[in-house]
C-alpha cells in the first residue's frame, strides 16, 4: 500500500517497526506536495529541508530505541501557529514578512513528540472565513471538486489532509473552523473544549472562544494528534490545568446503552435534504449499535450565529489593534504622520473581511451601542449554554450534522457575508459554550462529503472520539479518498 | 440598523483603518446589513439572566507571582520591525 494511503498511527507503527525510515515517508508526501500544490493552494510555506531534518532525527531516534506513537510522522501545520524560523502569516498581507521569535506550544509539543513537519497551511485570513477565499494567498479548492470551497478557515490542512499531501493537520476552531471544513473534505476534524490546548503561539481571533484542535483521517489518528497538544500551559493564561486522559486507549468504549441527543433545531429549514438523509442514516447506525436517540430542543440555540457576529468581531477589534505597523508586520510607504501611519498599514495590510469584521466589532463596542448588542450577546450565550448544561443532564452526547450543505463553489457566497456566516448555523454553538466537538464523514451527495457532528459535555473529548470511533468500525466513509488524489 | 457614509467613516477612523472611497460604499451596505442580522438578538428575554465572558464558567483568571520571568529578547523582537534605529522604534514625527 503507498505510504499516502496509511493512517498517521499506520505510519506511526511502520516507522517503529522499521518498515520504513521517517525520511522515506517526508520524501514522499514531499513528492505529492511539490506536485499537488499547485492545484489546491493547501500550503503557504513548503519546509522541505527542516521535514528532512526532522525525519533523520525521528530515524535516529527509533534506532537508538526510543520514540512515541508518532515519532517519524509527518504533519502541516495551520499557518496561524507561530514557528520560529518559518514564515508564519495567518493568511495575510499583514503578516507576509512575520518570522516569530518562538513556537506555539502545540508546535513545540508536537516536535517533543518526533512529528516531521511538511508546512504551513493556507487559511482564511486570521482564521475569519468559512471558504478559504479570505486568504491573502488565494483561495484553496477542494480535493473532491476543485471548483468548489474546502471550507475555512482551516481550509488548507483540510485539503492537505484530504489529498493526501500531510497524513494529518492541526487546526484552529473559532466558530467552526475545524469541523466545517473537515465535514467539507470527507475528514475527521476535532475541536476540544475551550482551554484544553494551549492558546500561546496560536494567533488570537476571538479570545473566548478560540481554541487548537486537529484535521485527521480517523478518530484514532485525531485522539492520537489531541493526547500530544492538550494539557495545561502556564503560558496561556486560559488554559486548564486538568489531567488528559489517553484518548487513544479509550477509543473502543461501547456506545451500547448511550444516550444520544438529536436536537431538533438542527433538522428544520435550510438542512440541505440529501444531507439530512445522510446524517438520519447514521443515527441509525447508532441504534442498531444499541444507542438511544432521544429528540430534545434547544430553543435558544438558532440565535447562535448572531450572538457569534457581535461576541467574534468584538474580540477581534480588540485583538487585532495590536497590528499598528510598528513593532512587527506591514508598514505602509512614506506615511506622513502618526495617524497615517496606523490607518494606511491597517486598511492596506488587512483584507476586506478582517477589515469588515474589526469595523463590525468597534462599532458594537463603541459608547451607546454596547448594553444594545455585546452585552445583550453575551446575555443570550449565557441562554446557549443554559440550553447545552440542560441537553447534558439528560443525554450522554448531542448528535447532527456539522453543515446545512455540502462543499458550494469558489465565489458562490463571497458578495453577501450573511449567507457565508450563515455556513457555521451548527457549528458555533459549540464554540459559544466551549464544548469539545468533532465532524466525521457520514456519507456522499453527489460525490462531496457530508460530515456529521459529535458534541459533548465540557472535558469529554474521550467520549467524543470514542462516539466517532464506534461508527467508523461500522462504516468506511472516513476511508474514501477523493478520485483524483488516490 | 442602516448606517451612513459618515457612520462608517467614523467608525472606520475608531479602529484606524484607512477605508477607500471605492471601498466605502461596500461597507456601508455590508455592516448595515450585519447589523440588521444581529437586531434578532432583541427577540430574546434576558431581564435577569447574566451576561458570558468565559465559557467555562468555574474557572477564574489565573493569577502568577510578580516575578520576572523573561529574559531580554529585544534584538530577536526587533528583527520583526518595519524600522528601528539603535534599539528603538522608528515611527514619523510626533511632536513637532
Amino acid at each position: 500500500m503507498s505510504l499516502h494511503l496509511k493512517s498517521a498511527a499506520e505510519l506511526g507503527r511502520g516507522i517503529r517497526a522499521g518498515e520504513y525510515s521517517s525520511e522515506e515517508v517526508a520524501r514522499h508526501f514531499l513528492d505529492r506536495i511539490d506536485q499537488g500544490n499547485d492545484r489546491l493552494n493547501a500550503f503557504v510555506t513548503v519546509t522541505a529541508e527542516r521535514a528532512l531534518e526532522d525525519a533523520r532525527r525521528a530515524d535516529a531516534a527509533i534506532k537508538a530505541g526510543e520514540g512515541g506513537a508518532l515519532t517519524g510522522v509527518p504533519l502541516a501545520h495551520k499557518d496561524i501557529f507561530c514557528t520560529s524560523k518559518i514564515l508564519t502569516t495567518c493568511g495575510s498581507k499583514m503578516l507576509s514578512n512575520f518570522v516569530s521569535p518562538y513556537d506555539a506550544t502545540v508546535v513545540e509539543r508536537l516536535a517533543a513528540a518526533g512529528t516531521v513537519l511538511l508546512g504551513k497551511t493556507n487559511m482564511d485570513e486570521f482564521a475569519m472565513g468559512s471558504s478559504n477565499e479570505t486568504s491573502f494567498y488565494g483561495p484553496v479548492r477542494n480535493p473532491w471538486d476543485e471548483n468548489r470551497v474546502p471550507g475555512g478557515s482551516s481550509g488548507g490542512s483540510a485539503a492537505a489532509v484530504a489529498a493526501r499531501l500531510a497524513p494529518v493537520a492541526t487546526g484552529t476552531d473559532t466558530g467552526g473552523s475545524i469541523r466545517q471544513p473537515a465535514a467539507l473534505t470527507g475528514l475527521t476534524g476535532v475541536k476540544p473544549t475551550y482551554g484544553r490546548v494551549s492558546r500561546y503561539g496560536m494567533i488570537a481571533f476571538a479570545s473566548s472562544l478560540d481554541q487548537g484542535g486537529v484535521l485527521a483521517q480517523s478518530a484514532e489518528d485525531a485522539a492520537l494528534l489531541l493526547e500530544a497538544i492538550a494539557g495545561f500551559d502556564p503560558r496561556d493564561s486560559t488554559s486548564v490545568d486538568a489531567p488528559v486522559p489517553a484518548y487513544a486507549t479509550q477509543l473502543d468504549r461501547p456506545v451500547k446503552g448511550l444516550k444520544v441527543g438529536i436536537i431538533r433545531e438542527f433538522f428544520g429549514e435550510g438542512l440541505d435534504p440529501a444531507t439530512g438523509d445522510a446524517v438520519q442514516a447514521a443515527l441509525e447506525v447508532y441504534r442498531s449499535l444499541g444507542a438511544e436517540l432521544v429528540e430534545l430542543s434547544l430553543p435558544a440555540l438558532p440565535l447562535s450565529v448572531p450572538t457569534y457576529y457581535v461576541v467574534a468581531p468584538a474580540e477581534c477589534s480588540s485583538n487585532l489593534s495590536r497590528f499598528d505597523g510598528v513593532r512587527f508586520g506591514y508598514r505602509c510607504e512614506d506615511p506622513k504622520d502618526l495617524l497615517d501611519l496606523y490607518t494606511r498599514s491597517r486598511g492596506e495590510g488587512f483584507g476586506a473581511e478582517v477589515k469588515r469584521r474589526i469595523m463590525t466589532g468597534t462599532y458594537v463596542l463603541s459608547a451607546g451601542y454596547y448594553d444594545a448588542y455585546y452585552l445583550k450577546a453575551q446575555k443570550v450565550r449565557n441562554l446557549i449554554n443554559a440550553d447545552f448544561k440542560r441537553a447534558f443532564t439528560e443525554v450522554d452526547v448531542l448528535l447532527g450534522p456539522t453543515c446545512p450543505t455540502p462543499a458550494f463553489g469558489i465565489g458562490a457566497k463571497v458578495d453577501d457575508p450573511i449567507t457565508m456566516y450563515l455556513n457555521d448555523i451548527y457549528t458555533i454553538g459549540a464554540n459559544l459554550a466551549g464544548l469539545p466537538a468533532l465532524s466525521a464523514p457520514c456519507g456522499l451527495v453527489d460525490g462531496l462529503p457530508v460530515g456529521l457532528q459529535v458534541i459533548g459535555p465540557h472535558f469529554a473529548e474521550s467520549r467524543v472520539l470514542a462516539v466517532a470511533h464506534a461508527y467508523q468500525r461500522e462504516t468506511d466513509w472516513h476511508r474514501r479518498i477523493p478520485p483524483a488524489w488516490a | 440598523m442602516t448606517l451612513t457614509r459618515r457612520d462608517v467613516e467614523n467608525i472606520a477612523l475608531l479602529a484606524r483603518l484607512r477605508i477607500t472611497d471605492e471601498e466605502l460604499p461596500g461597507y456601508v451596505g455590508s455592516l448595515s446589513r450585519i447589523l440588521e442580522f444581529v437586531e434578532q438578538l432583541s427577540s430574546a428575554e434576558t431581564g435577569e439572566v447574566e451576561p458570558m465572558a468565559h465559557p467555562l464558567e468555574d474557572q477564574v483568571q489565573r493569577l502568577r507571582p510578580d516575578e520576572p520571568t523573561e529574559t531580554d529578547h529585544r534584538e530577536l523582537y526587533q528583527r520583526n520591525a518595519p524600522a528601528v534605529e539603535a534599539g528603538l522604534y522608528i515611527v514619523p514625527k510626533v511632536i513637532e
